[in-house]
């Protein structure tokens, strides 16, 4: 497997009905790293998590996994799949043994190779004393973890995740990236990941960014924000709308409105700097600098600011 | 954050895995009982009410009815009825757990197993179908109660033909509840489909015969029952129990024929709910 892709996509197209999913998607993953497809809902990022995770069938286009044709060979592919569901895929009447066993059982193992990959995964994930435990009692941050215990029993070989901070406090987000990290620096697993939190691209190796169903950027979050340039500018001032026609009229620059707040390119451009400390001073309120983020490398994409309803969670 | 242990087998470099559709199958059963005995309003909801119904209905019409006049009490013929609705009820509560499956999440890793649908199917049925019956095997004990000479071979043939009913029951309940969204969407069928099939199954009733004085609702009523299927299963109950009732006013099936068309039935069914199996639902996919 090493040096293939562990998936290759071409030319990915979805529909559900006349509405369109996804558009012309094509991307690779490599082995081994972390990799998330970041996008506001409705960008279709769950939709691709469903055709990589064989739930639905290829509509058009062409995808291999883990070396096989998604089409032609499911089952094999899904052998060696490891999926985290949005809402966790256990039942929480049985306790994390219980569950566990089901998900073995699956994947057609039992007995003794059971009772080995059990322990395996309760001490990776540090869910040993909770064993006995059941599901509904645990939190959302333990219930997410017996998830992903529940997704490794088999040990796959590409571990699928559909927003898996869904619920979660910064902290247990925290703790089940940490996990991820590990998993992936002791056993050189491959884990791509869905999530609508500009935080949790930031942590990925790559990054593909989804909107509107199209793939829009694809590189590491870092390579994403070196191609805007230097600092961005957040300015506050008492008309917004106003401002931002005579900026860009003035200077022939492209200036983003988000939340009452004007965002402006890296201030190279001197006529742009010379406005803003001079004649526009007065309705100026104030202006901060910092480095480029995932926020703005998808304004830079797309044009449109990222849904503020997907970024509200992000500081919860 | 704990440290990964460095025991145990290397990790990476697997050998392909062996489905194994049967260990899913017995997996799923045995998480059916698990659950079943983990909520026991369950158990009292599917034991209590037929027997409630079983002792107030027996009490009640024991004056007005009488099937012939050396025939069975009410309470008598009524039994075989309340054994059947018994395994009407755990089957209802094992296809609600569908809807609850999938609501829960717990469907979801299910479907994307490399494992063939029809043993999904199995396992959800024969969980429930065993909980029906050893519940109706319980309730047996209350031949007892009734002024009966049951032999050994009879409770025998009695336990086979409640096997096969919930099995037929539990099949129907999970075809029906696979694409319903909502429990309360599944309690409408019940009521519409579930609850009228065990009225007219000749449990609470016999099925009328086709003498040729017989009014025009009498004779639909005797073609409606005919075609239900759980009549098929209420009449070898009966027979074995109280003897034959059949006489040109009341219709009973032979026990071949009983046997014959609930096995087709059963056959059918369960066909139905392993084509269902395969349809992802709109439920599958939010």
């Amino acid at each position: 497997m090493s040096g293939q892709p562990v998936i290759e996509v071409l030319d990915l197209n979805f529909r559900y009905g006349s509405r369109v999913a996804l558009r012309d998607v094509a991307f690779q993953v490599e082995p081994g790293e972390v990799f998330a497809f970041l996008g506001p809902n409705g960008s279709g990022k769950t939709t691709l998590f469903r055709l990589l995770s064989t739930l639905v069938p290829l509509q058009h286009g062409t995808a291999r996994v883990l070396g096989d044709c998604l089409a032609e060979k499911p089952d094999a592919i899904r052998r060696r799949l490891g999926i985290v569901f949005q809402s966790p895929s256990l039942d929480r009447k049985l306790t994390v043994a219980e569950n566990l066993r089901c998900q073995a059982a699956l994947y057609g193992l039992g007995g003794r190779e059971l009772a080995v990959r059990q322990r395996e995964v309760l001490l990776q994930l540090g869910l040993e004393a909770r064993i006995s435990d059941r599901v509904e009692t645990l939190s959302g941050g333990l219930q997410r973890r017996v998830d992903l215990a529940r997704s490794l029993m088999h040990r796959p070989e590409l571990l699928l995740l559909d927003e898996p901070s869904t619920g979660l406090d910064p902290g247990a987000r925290s703790d089940f990236w940490n996990y991820l990290r590990q998993l992936q620096g002791e056993y050189g697993l491959t884990v791509v990941m869905t999530t609508h939190l500009l935080s949790e691209g930031d942590r990925a190796d790559r990054i593909g960014i989804l909107h509107e169903g199209n793939l829009v950027a694809l590189d590491q979050p870092e390579a994403l924000r070196r191609e805007l340039g230097g600092d961005q500018v957040t300015i506050t001032c008492s008309n917004p709308v106003q401002l931002k026609e005579q900026l860009e009229t003035r200077c022939g620059v492209s200036v983003h409105l988000m939340d009452g707040q004007l965002r402006v390119p890296p201030l190279e451009n001197e006529s742009l700097w010379d406005l803003l400390q001079g004649e526009f001073q007065q309705q100026v309120e104030s202006m901060t600098w910092g480095k480029p983020t995932l926020e703005d490398v998808f304004i830079h994409k797309t044009g449109q600011q990222f849904q503020s309803s997907s970024t509200s969670g992000e500081e919860s | 954050m704990n440290e990964i242990p460095q025991e145990g087998s290397p990790r990476v470099s697997v050998g392909p895995l062996t489905v194994r559709p049967w260990l899913v199958v017995s997996t799923l059963s045995w998480r059916e009982f698990i659950r079943f005995f983990r909520q026991p309003n369950r158990v009292v909801g599917a034991i209590g009410t037929p027997l409630l119904f079983w002792l107030l209905f027996g009490a009640g019409l024991h004056q007005s009815f009488q099937v012939a006049t050396d025939g069975p009490s009410f309470r008598e013929y009524f039994f075989p009825g309340t054994l059947v609705l018994i395994l009407m009820f755990t089957a209802i509560f094992s296809s609600v757990s569908i809807i609850e499956d999938r609501r829960e999440g717990f469907l979801q890793s299910v479907l994307v197993a490399p494992i063939p649908p029809w043993s999904i199917v199995l396992g959800k049925i024969l969980g429930a179908t065993l909980i029906a019956w050893f519940q109706v095997a319980l309730c047996l004990v209350l031949v007892l109660t009734l002024d009966i000479e049951l032999s050994w071979g009879n409770v025998l043939c009695m336990l086979g033909v409640l096997l096969l009913g919930a099995l037929l029951m539990t099949s129907m309940g999970f075809a029906m509840a696979w694409n319903m969204e909502s429990i309360q969407g599944f309690h409408a069928v019940m009521n519409l489909v579930l609850m009228p099939m065990w009225l007219l199954s000749g449990a609470f009733f016999p099925v009328p015969g086709l003498a040729a004085h017989v009014v025009f609702s009498q004779q639909l009523l005797h073609w409606v029952m005919r075609c239900n299927p759980l009549t098929y299963v209420v009449a070898p109950l009966h027979e074995l129990l109280v003897g034959s009732v059949a006489s040109g006013r009341i219709w009973v099936p032979s026990l071949g024929t009983s046997l014959a068309v609930t096995l087709l039935f059963l056959l059918a069914a369960f066909t139905l709910a392993c084509k269902v199996s395969r349809r992802r639902t709109r439920g599958d996919l939010l």
